[in-house]
């Protein structure tokens, strides 16, 4: 990639470039959510016309079932969630019927919708609006999830569900953001759903991360290298399906693994790929799995007892040298 | 047969009834797997609003499913095969009794989760819109599901937007075994339309005429652009809500099973219109006889076809498939 066809944004702003260009891009790609038609005024979706930008009541459940009826009748839906526990509102269509309607109708509809569900966790929002839930959608077959965790794979990854023909749920890391990074400018750039990418070569411990972690777990991966532990660094980037060989991959070249994942610890994304691990590369693993995850509480309020739930680049280095003792 | 309205609605009507019968009647032989609700009584009202659609409408629906894709003109035969959970099957067996869907005649999919259909005919209402087709879309649902959030908000943005949807609610007088009086605030659906600037029209729902019309005028105002209606057709569902279910204790009075039956029963109210029009005994055994035919064949295409290869089921599970972990 060179330095013309990229431009330094921040993840947020990737996220409206990919929303953009597939609306200019495809004439049955319409966006509905809340508080839409404010980003229009803005001209974030750039020469759309006014029909395919759908300011929503506050209906989620309604207009995340709408989105389905479209998709399997010839739309493209993208649906602005907003906040990730809005999902549990919207929960019935996006289960029992977008992942499931190809299925139950022996293939006679296709699902393009896409949803995206922003996690506004560490930000003194308390629990009804901090939640990091995509474990709970990792358990619906039929439906595929992401975890961008830079502003390129904010913009690949989103253009990728939008353009995919089953339904995708989007899950954006809100502490992201702001923060900047290249992005390709190249409206066919895409990011295959089911790759995880490799961000560091290490030989000595494995760092598998999930959504926002990933700049824990860069920063955890420096402060090792100072004491001479090498470590391999990996972003899941999709949850479903999760991309197999590189988890087992990544054990193959270490032999020790911490997982990071800012889900709760039971039935978090951290279990399923632990499960993997044990399962399927139990004779490759010289010490424990480890896991960095949230403690299972509700999120608080006041920011002393938030912060240090999450996971941070401290610990993730603890674990990491535990490994290595 | 004659190619007129009439016949074509009561061909329409005695498929659903007849479909009905021998689905209870494979129910009894032990053929059937899983929950069957049948429409036996409510098929005026789906007849009358499916009748109203061009072929390339949309229809969403409930999980009483067989009706409405028999209303709307779908062939038996893989219905029946639907039923009995074989390959032939409209679904190719992995959706049954409660999920009929069948996109040759616009049936866009029949849901088991109450009030499920609403909001996927509503989409399709707004991908017409969108995309400028002049179709509509018609969603069945009944008296239970009116009390399901989704309509409110689905009525509202149809309303808000003028969305091409016409919101049919067949009210048979019973959430399965709850009466409606014990679980509605006032007795008519249909005028909870007004509270979102929606015309709300009331129908005898065993009666077809009445039906047609008042769906006929939906949807010339859908298509128009002038939004959506809601219909709610007063009916009433002969059977038990599930077929096979057993009760303890009476939720319905005898009396008025029984005078539902005897003397608003749609098929024969109907043909009696049809003899008292221009409509004689020989046309109307004729067409009868085509439509105990056509159940015939489709309960024997159904027995005799094979059922789905266990491996089947790792199938369609995406349009882009993706590696199903086992």
């Amino acid at each position: 990639m060179t330095e013309s066809n990229t431009k330094r944004m921040t993840y947020l702003d990737a996220l409206g470039l990919a929303q953009r260009e597939e609306l200019e891009g495809n004439p049955d790609t319409i966006i509905i959510g809340e508080d839409i038609a404010l980003y229009a005024a803005g001209g974030a979706y750039g020469n759309t016309e006014a029909s395919r930008i759908r300011s929503a009541p506050i209906s989620e459940c309604g207009f995340a079932g709408m989105a389905v009826g479209a998709a399997i009748t010839g739309l493209r839906p993208i649906v602005d969630l907003t906040i990730a526990n809005f999902i549990y509102l919207a929960a019935d269509p996006i289960i029992n019927q977008a992942a499931r309607l190809r299925y139950m109708t022996g293939g006679q509809f296709k699902v393009p919708v896409t949803y995206r569900a922003s996690m506004w966790h560490s930000q003194a929002n308390a629990a009804q609006h901090s939640d990091r839930p995509y474990p709970m959608f990792m358990n619906i077959p039929g439906l595929k999830v992401v975890c961008p965790a830079t502003p390129e794979d904010a913009k690949g990854l989103l253009k990728a569900a939008i353009r995919d023909d089953d339904p995708v749920i989007v899950f954006e890391d809100n502490d992201l953001w702001g923060k900047k990074g290249d992005v390709p400018l190249d409206t066919e750039f895409v990011v295959p759903i089911g790759k995880a990418r490799t961000h560091r070569e290490g030989s000595d411990v494995s760092i598998i991360s999930v959504s926002g972690c990933l700049r824990h777990a860069l920063k955890a991966a420096d402060d090792l290298a100072r004491d001479g532990i090498n470590a391999d660094v990996i972003d899941l980037r999709t949850l479903l399906p999760l991309d197999n060989d590189a988890i087992l991959g990544t054990l193959a070249k270490t032999g020790r693994v911490v997982i990071v994942d800012p889900a709760h610890r039971t039935m978090g994304a951290a279990a399923e790929i632990a499960a993997i691990l044990v399962e399927d590369g139990f004779d490759m693993l010289k010490k424990p799995v480890k896991r960095v995850v949230t403690p299972d509480v509700p999120i608080p309020f006041s920011p002393p007892m938030e912060a240090p739930l999450y996971p941070n680049p401290e610990k993730i280095a603890a674990a990491a040298r535990e490994l290595m003792a | 047969m004659k190619n007129d309205i009439q016949s074509e609605a009561y061909l329409r009507m005695l498929k659903i009834r007849g479909f009905e019968q021998a689905v209870k009647q494979l129910v009894t032989e032990g053929e059937v797997p899983g929950a069957v609700h049948s429409s036996v009584g409510q098929e005026a009202a789906i007849v009358g609003a499916c009748m109203a659609l061009a072929d390339d409408d949309y229809i969403s629906g409930t999980h009483r499913s067989h009706g409405h894709p028999i209303g709307k003109g779908a062939q038996l035969k893989p219905l029946m095969a639907e039923i009995l959970g074989k390959v032939t099957g409209v679904c190719k067996g992995r959706g049954g009794s409660m999920h009929f869907t069948d996109t040759s005649v616009g049936s866009i999919g029949e849901s088991a989760i109450v009030g499920g259909g609403i909001p996927i005919a509503t989409g399709a209402a707004l991908t017409a819109q969108v995309k400028g087709t002049g179709q509509v879309a018609l969603t069945f649902f009944g008296d239970g599901a009116s009390n399901e959030g989704v309509l409110a908000e689905c009525l509202n943005m149809a309303a808000v937007w003028k969305l091409p949807v016409i919101f049919f609610c067949e009210n048979n007088g019973y959430a399965a075994v709850t009466p409606a009086k014990d679980s509605h605030g006032q007795p008519d659906v249909a005028r909870r339309a007004e509270g979102y600037g929606v015309p709300g029209v009331i129908v005898d729902g065993q009666d077809f005429d009445a039906v047609y019309a008042a769906t006929q005028t939906a949807v010339a105002r859908a298509r128009a652009g002038e939004g959506p209606t809601l219909i709610e057709a007063k009916t009433y569902r002969f059977d038990e809500h599930c077929v096979g279910l057993f009760i303890n204790g009476a939720y319905r009075p005898a009396e008025e099973i029984a005078h539902f039956m005897s003397e608003r029963d749609p098929v024969t109210l109907y043909r009696n219109l049809l003899l008292d029009g221009d409509k004689s005994e020989g046309d109307l055994s004729e067409i009868e006889a085509m439509a105990d035919g056509l159940i015939q064949e489709a309960v024997s295409f159904a027995k005799e076809s094979a059922y789905p290869d266990p491996e089947e089921a790792f199938e369609l599970v995406h349009a882009n498939p993706i590696s199903i972990r086992r």
